[in-house]
């Protein structure tokens, strides 16, 4: 088996072997997988890959794993007291469990440990090149890739390695989406998306306005409202704000076992109406608008402590920004804030800009892939695309699954090429497919998944592939 | 090879196993050299003082970190009586996730299929099955024939009782063997009756190598019983006779610990 360690070697054996179509030499790593990212979503591609009898070369560009839960890393949306939404047993690795004397919902510190252990326990720093950035990557003869790397930030010469297989594992929660505001340039006070928020104490005694009603959003206006010396949250549509606790359990739990009860969708919606009505009741009353929505069909928002400082009058809700002046901000109901701080905590986009979007099923118009099961491309049988979810629940049970059925699909493309067939024509007749249920269409939310729908298409799709 | 994989769990998700104080005994030795990490997991009635005894400290002197966890119940970590084999692996899996690599799994008797269940849940280096107690009516009835007075009880949701000639060979000083029987402890009910009646384990994730030992004049477990146990692994069992059941405590106990050793030795490192 090759692994990363001779790869100085295969390079030199082998410089002479091909050219680029710029006629730049390119080493041949074999059967070799090229992971891109070290990450959540890398490592356990990494993983998954070796277990099955692969050798890998994962490309990070930051000098240590973890990616967007590392916070050293210069593109890692984490604050200081960023905590999980999806409670424990739903964000581990299904085969390597957080201690369970951890809380439920851990600290981003002890995610980042968890990932450094996972690294650790299965020996997987020795596949990863630090300090390296992809720069292209292209498909070459017999399904296979060139891959184009440099040290990151651009330093010495760039080098090509061609691999059997790609696995793109580089986040989606780096690249801000900052919408476009007349008159923002002129605005006086101070603007930053919520990726350059680290620390509660860049809102202490100012007065604040948050845009966004994401969970980051909701977060950020919760510590406004403890530091800041007054906060508005300014949402476009109305939300349901579901604790992180009912009945005692973290609630997402008690969701999933509603699900395993096989309660059908309507009634868990009912019971959970009927749980907030008990609870927090009408959230108009605070100055909310009434969701247009039931619960369940957006991107679930869990937040125990945003009803709370809205009952203590220290989050002030507001309609979305319309207009920036230069001392002050127009709200779409006319009404003017004078806000000293405005963070936009208005999500990210995925990017992918060492790769040609049409591979990915993107024609560059919407900037949108057009996947299969969100990880597959038509016509690529040997590119997968890890952690590109937007999942009501933890992420990384999505991406080990899809790594676990990518590495079956490359083991199958050798011992079971009838089957691989099958698998390539459903990529084909079915990119694109939704696992969310009806869930409102927004921007945000096209690649939103319900982890059950998702998790049990996977389920099929590797049963499909190993089935007898 | 084509094995039916199981994403969903929603069960699982939903109700966690509690966490308890888990006691694991280790012994390491003074310079690593990279070997994976022993986890010795204890059957039915004993505790991580039966690995203690003798085959922690070997195993250690012949390089390689080994631990013992008792499971929740046993004797050392927290009391359990409503503990269930689910419970029961969650521990194998929360102790063997702590190592700092990837760990071999060593069950004995009932152990063996705590950690048959618990490497559908975490992919072990390699697992070792010693003497294993897989349950199911043909070892009842076996345990029947040979003790029916401390096994009748069982049947019934009571307690088993086992005796010295079904865990010892009789090459075991009487002393040493009344020491062990001392201080066995007694299963939970649940897990008891999961024995009989539970699931079959689901597939290794992973894929490890596995190996089984046994004697053949183990008086708890039947010989086809074992051979079965080692057959659902792709193998036949690795046999010492002249051995009780409890192959870590009986005079010769030596003998079975090297053979794993050596196993593992030769056994190819992935990845």
């Amino acid at each position: 088996m090759t692994t990363s360690t001779d790869h100085g070697r295969s390079d030199l054996e082998s410089s002479s072997l091909a050219l680029t179509r710029d006629g730049r030499s390119v080493s041949d790593r074999g059967d070799t997988v090229c992971v891109i990212g070290a990450g959540a979503s890398g490592l356990t591609a990494i993983k998954n890959l070796t277990e099955h009898g692969f050798g890998v070369d994962c490309y990070e560009r930051e000098t240590g794993v973890g990616g967007a839960w590392n916070w050293r890393h210069d593109r890692s949306p984490v604050y200081a007291s960023t905590h999980l939404i999806s409670s424990r047993p739903f964000t581990q690795f299904p085969d390597f469990p957080m201690p369970d004397d951890w809380p439920d919902y851990p600290h981003h510190s002890q995610l980042l440990s968890y990932l450094e252990r996972y690294a650790e326990h299965f020996d997987l720093r020795r596949h990863v090149w630090f300090g390296t950035e992809v720069v292209r990557v292209e498909p070459a003869d017999g399904d296979r890739w060139d891959v184009t790397t440099r040290s990151t930030g651009g330093y010495g010469p760039e080098r090509t390695s061609q691999y059997a297989a790609v696995v793109i594992a580089n986040g989606h929660n780096w690249s801000p989406k900052l919408p476009d505001y007349e008159g923002l340039a002129e605005f006086r006070g101070e603007a930053m998306h919520a990726s350059s928020y680290q620390d509660p104490a860049q809102l202490r005694g100012k007065r604040v306005l948050v845009v966004g009603a994401g969970n980051t959003g909701c977060d950020i206006a919760v510590e406004a409202a403890q530091q800041a010396s007054r906060c508005w949250h300014a949402t476009r549509r109305s939300y349901w704000y579901a604790p992180k606790y009912v009945l005692g359990r973290p609630v997402d739990q008690v969701n999933d076992v509603l699900l395993a009860l096989r309660v059908p969708r309507r009634v868990r919606q009912w019971l959970y109406h009927l749980t907030l009505r008990l609870t927090v009741g009408d959230l108009t009353r605070f100055g909310l608008a009434r969701p247009d929505h039931r619960m369940l069909e957006t991107h679930p928002i869990v937040n125990s402590q945003l009803v709370h400082y809205l009952g203590h009058g220290r989050i002030t809700p507001v309609p979305d920004p319309v207009r920036f002046h230069p001392h002050s901000v127009e709200l779409a109901d006319g009404r003017r804030i004078d806000p000293e701080l405005v963070v936009f905590a208005t999500g990210y986009l995925p990017r992918f800009d060492f790769l040609d979007p049409k591979i990915l099923g993107d024609d560059g118009t919407v900037g949108r892939p057009v996947l299969w099961l969100n990880a597959f491309a038509p016509n690529h049988p040997t590119l997968a695309v890890a952690g590109l979810v937007q999942p009501d629940s933890g992420m990384f049970p999505l991406s080990h699954w899809q790594t676990v059925l990518f590495a079956r699909l490359l083991r199958s493309r050798v011992t079971r090429p009838g089957r691989v067939a099958g698998f390539a024509a459903a990529v084909v007749a079915r990119a694109g497919e939704r696992y969310a249920g009806p869930v409102r269409d927004s921007s945000r939310h096209w690649f939103e998944v319900g982890h059950v729908d998702y998790l049990r298409a996977l389920q099929r799709a590797l049963h499909d592939l190993e089935a007898k | 090879m084509t094995q039916q994989v199981r994403i969903m769990r929603g069960w699982e998700w939903g109700r966690p196993v509690r966490p308890v104080r888990r006691e694991v005994l280790d012994a390491v030795p003074g310079l690593d050299d990279g070997r994976p990490p022993l986890l010795f997991v204890p059957g039915f009635g004993h505790g991580a003082w039966a690995f203690a005894e003798h085959w922690l400290g070997h195993a250690a002197a012949r390089g390689f970190p080994a631990h013992a966890l008792s499971l929740r119940g046993q004797p050392g970590s927290d009391p359990a009586p409503e503990a269930t084999l689910r419970a029961y692996a969650h521990d194998v899996v929360q102790v063997a996730a702590s190592l700092p690599r990837q760990a071999v799994l060593v069950g004995h008797g009932a152990g063996a299929l705590v950690v048959a269940h618990a490497l559908a849940r975490y992919p072990a280096r390699a697992a070792v099955l010693v003497a294993p107690v897989f349950g199911g009516w043909g070892t009842a009835l076996a345990a029947l024939r040979r003790n029916p007075l401390g096994t009748l009880p069982a049947l019934f949701g009571g307690r088993l009782r086992v005796s010295r000639a079904q865990l010892f060979g009789r090459e075991l000083p009487g002393e040493d063997a009344r020491r062990h029987l001392a201080r066995l402890g007694h299963p939970a009910r649940r897990a008891q009756w999961q024995l009989l009646f539970g699931r079959e384990p689901e597939p290794a994730v992973g894929d490890p190598p596995v190996l089984v030992l046994g004697s053949p004049d183990d008086r708890i477990l039947p010989g086809p019983a074992l051979t079965r146990a080692a057959r659902r692994y792709g193998s036949a069992p690795l046999l010492f006779p002249g051995m009780g059941h409890d192959l870590m405590l009986d005079a010769r106990w030596r003998e079975p610990v090297d053979a794993l050793l050596d196993w593992l030795e030769k056994e190819p490192s992935r990845g």
